[in-house]
């Protein structure tokens, strides 16, 4: 399932460019690398969601598809070209959390400022109609509630028509009903074959919204699938038991175990087929207080993304 | 995973992207209405240098005297000029200073989204500062002609108000230097004080000859010093001094030079 790539040229099979296309690129600042050779391919129409805990490497690897920083190691092409000629042509947009918004300037002169910059771009009062800002239109920015502004920033980012839509923990500071209504906007525009890409720390915003989950740990993308595939990966269950003097290279030999760990006395043995481990443990080995638990999606996401090394790692 | 979305090929064909790297005059009226909608803009460089003019610049004996031997021109005139000039530097600092509130804001970020080119933005921010520039030396101008107090020949009125506001250009490039170099809250009040003290320095408020001879040595090295001559030489006949020019031209590389070096930090990762 993960993504290795072999067409530098970023045309997908049907001869169409993809989205975006991400080659072995590294990001380093300083001494600290914030990407570390991430490949990716991403398809027209397709919704992905870039998961991962902060410091992950979102930010930074979402500022090189936007060509706001140039990577220092490996090749980014977004819809065939160079990011910054995909952003002088109005075919990437994005909305960012907070910011980007003069204060002194009227709803609709945002939008009109923003809109005289791109060759082609939607009529203005469609513009705020669309994103249910008419009412407001006269108000200056720096007057309207952070939801308001957050629906301008929508609206701006809708102004020239995008091919790729890239969203920086859109929803953060909405209710329930407006995260519904913004992800309904959202699921609308990439039937028509808009590509979106958005950055969330919220499982289950990525679990629901997305065709796909890409899920960033240090810098380094360790599991790229639908959500169902991340869900299955998190489907297993850890079986639990007191068993002296074991070897995680023992506990592997287990039929049925995909990954092991041993605390001193005891053993962790994460599967899918906890029933096969236990028999087995039961009955060939001199374990005993066997404990067999649910491993949640929670789960997963933090064995993947977070620090402790006996987590399971790589692809699905 | 993707079998439905990867069908739909995106049209590209009518997609180009805007002439003049995004320049257009829609952008500019905004750039200037933000400017005026500014009261504390337009108070400090349109307001004040009226103001000063109408306090400084109208007594009998201004208006009697011609401004030094050889003069085209009575002192009046000379007080005029350089009160408008006083405003004209006010107004184009500001103007360019404004690009720290819109770093600060976020704005520019948002602009490095768009298909405007770094140099059309700094093109449209400079022609913004030029047009409040114009407004501030007109302002003065006007002031001048209901009073009827500075005297001089028609094309000397048009000469030095065009020199002037020509000349307030170099503080364009001064204003997104230091607009790209301090900090948002404070980066108004704080040139206000530095546009004072130049002023004093370049001799706008009281001619440089009147101070001690230690601090015309000094002056003579400030930015507006050079400029000032420069734009009362219509009025004086005096001859331009190539030390004059040399002031301009110097100040002129190192805050133009100051801004594009700023310019390019700041692009680099916005």
């Amino acid at each position: 399932m993960t993504v290795t790539n072999s067409d530098p040229r970023a045309w997908s099979a049907s001869g169409s460019p993809l989205a975006v296309q991400l080659t072995g690129v590294s990001k380093n600042f300083g001494h600290v690398r914030a990407v570390n050779n991430v490949s990716l391919q991403i398809a027209s129409g397709e919704i992905v969601a870039i998961l991962g805990p902060n410091g992950a490497g979102k930010t930074s690897t979402i500022d090189i598809i936007l060509g706001l920083s140039e990577p220092s190691s490996g090749q980014v092409s977004v819809l065939g070209m160079h990011p910054r000629k995909a952003i002088s042509r109005g075919l990437i947009s994005a909305v960012m959390q907070t910011g980007g918004l003069l204060k002194d300037l009227t709803v609709r002169e945002t939008v009109e400022y923003m809109g005289s910059l791109f060759a082609r771009s939607q009529p203005v009062n469609e513009v705020l109609s669309g994103a249910g800002i008419t009412e407001i239109a006269d108000r200056r920015v720096g007057k309207c509630s952070g939801g308001e502004q957050q629906r301008l920033r929508f609206a701006l980012a809708l102004l020239s028509d995008p091919e790729l839509l890239i969203l920086d923990e859109p929803t953060t500071g909405m209710d329930v009903e407006g995260r519904r209504n913004f992800w309904a906007t959202i699921r609308k525009d990439a039937e028509q074959g808009r590509t979106v890409l958005f950055a969330t720390h919220y499982l289950e915003e990525a679990d629901a919204y997305a065709d796909r989950i890409v899920l960033l740990r240090h810098g380094s993308v360790v599991a790229d699938g639908t959500a169902a595939e991340i869900k299955a990966m998190a489907a297993g269950r850890t079986v639990r038991a007191t068993l002296p003097g074991a070897s995680e290279a023992m506990l592997m030999t287990i039929p049925g175990a995909d990954s092991g760990e041993v605390r001193g006395e005891t053993v962790l043995v994460h599967s899918n087929d906890s029933d096969a481990v236990a028999r087995y443990l039961l009955t060939q080995t001199a374990a005993k207080d066997l404990e067999i638990t649910a491993r949640g999606i929670e789960d997963a996401f933090l064995a993947l993304t977070g620090d402790d090394t006996s987590a399971s790692t790589g692809a699905i | 995973m993707s079998t439905v979305a990867s069908t739909i090929a995106p049209d590209l064909s009518g997609r180009r992207a805007p002439a003049l790297g995004g320049f257009n005059f829609t952008a500019l009226k905004l750039e200037v209405r933000r400017l005026t909608r500014n009261r504390r803009t337009i108070i400090i460089s349109i307001v004040l240098p009226v103001v000063f003019f109408l306090l400084f610049g109208l007594n009998k004996a201004y208006a009697s005297q011609t401004a030094g031997p050889g003069a085209h021109g009575n002192w009046s005139a000379f007080v005029m000029i350089s009160l408008a000039l006083y405003g004209g530097v006010l107004a184009t600092t500001f103007g360019g200073a404004m690009v720290s509130i819109e770093r600060a804001q976020g704005w520019s970020r948002q602009l490095r989204l768009t298909p405007l080119s770094p140099v059309a933005y700094i093109i449209i921010k400079i022609m913004a500062a030029l047009v409040l520039g114009a407004c501030s030396v007109a302002a003065v101008y006007i002031t001048g002609v209901v009073t009827h107090k500075p005297s001089m020949s028609v094309g000397l009125w048009i000469g030095t108000g065009f020199s002037v506001w020509i000349g307030s250009l170099l503080f364009a490039a001064f204003g997104l230097f230091l607009g790209y170099l301090l900090p948002a809250e404070n980066v108004m009040q704080l040139l206000g004080l530095i546009l004072a003290l130049l002023s004093f320095a370049g001799g706008l408020f009281i001619p440089v000859s009147q101070y001690a001879h230690t601090v015309q040595e000094i002056a003579k090295w400030t930015p507006l010093y050079g400029l000032n001559q420069l734009v009362h030489t219509p009025l004086l006949g005096n001859g331009v001094d190539w030390t004059w020019v040399v002031n301009v031209v110097a100040w002129l590389i190192l805050f133009a030079g100051g801004a594009v070096w700023r310019m390019r930090k700041d692009t680099a990762r916005v």
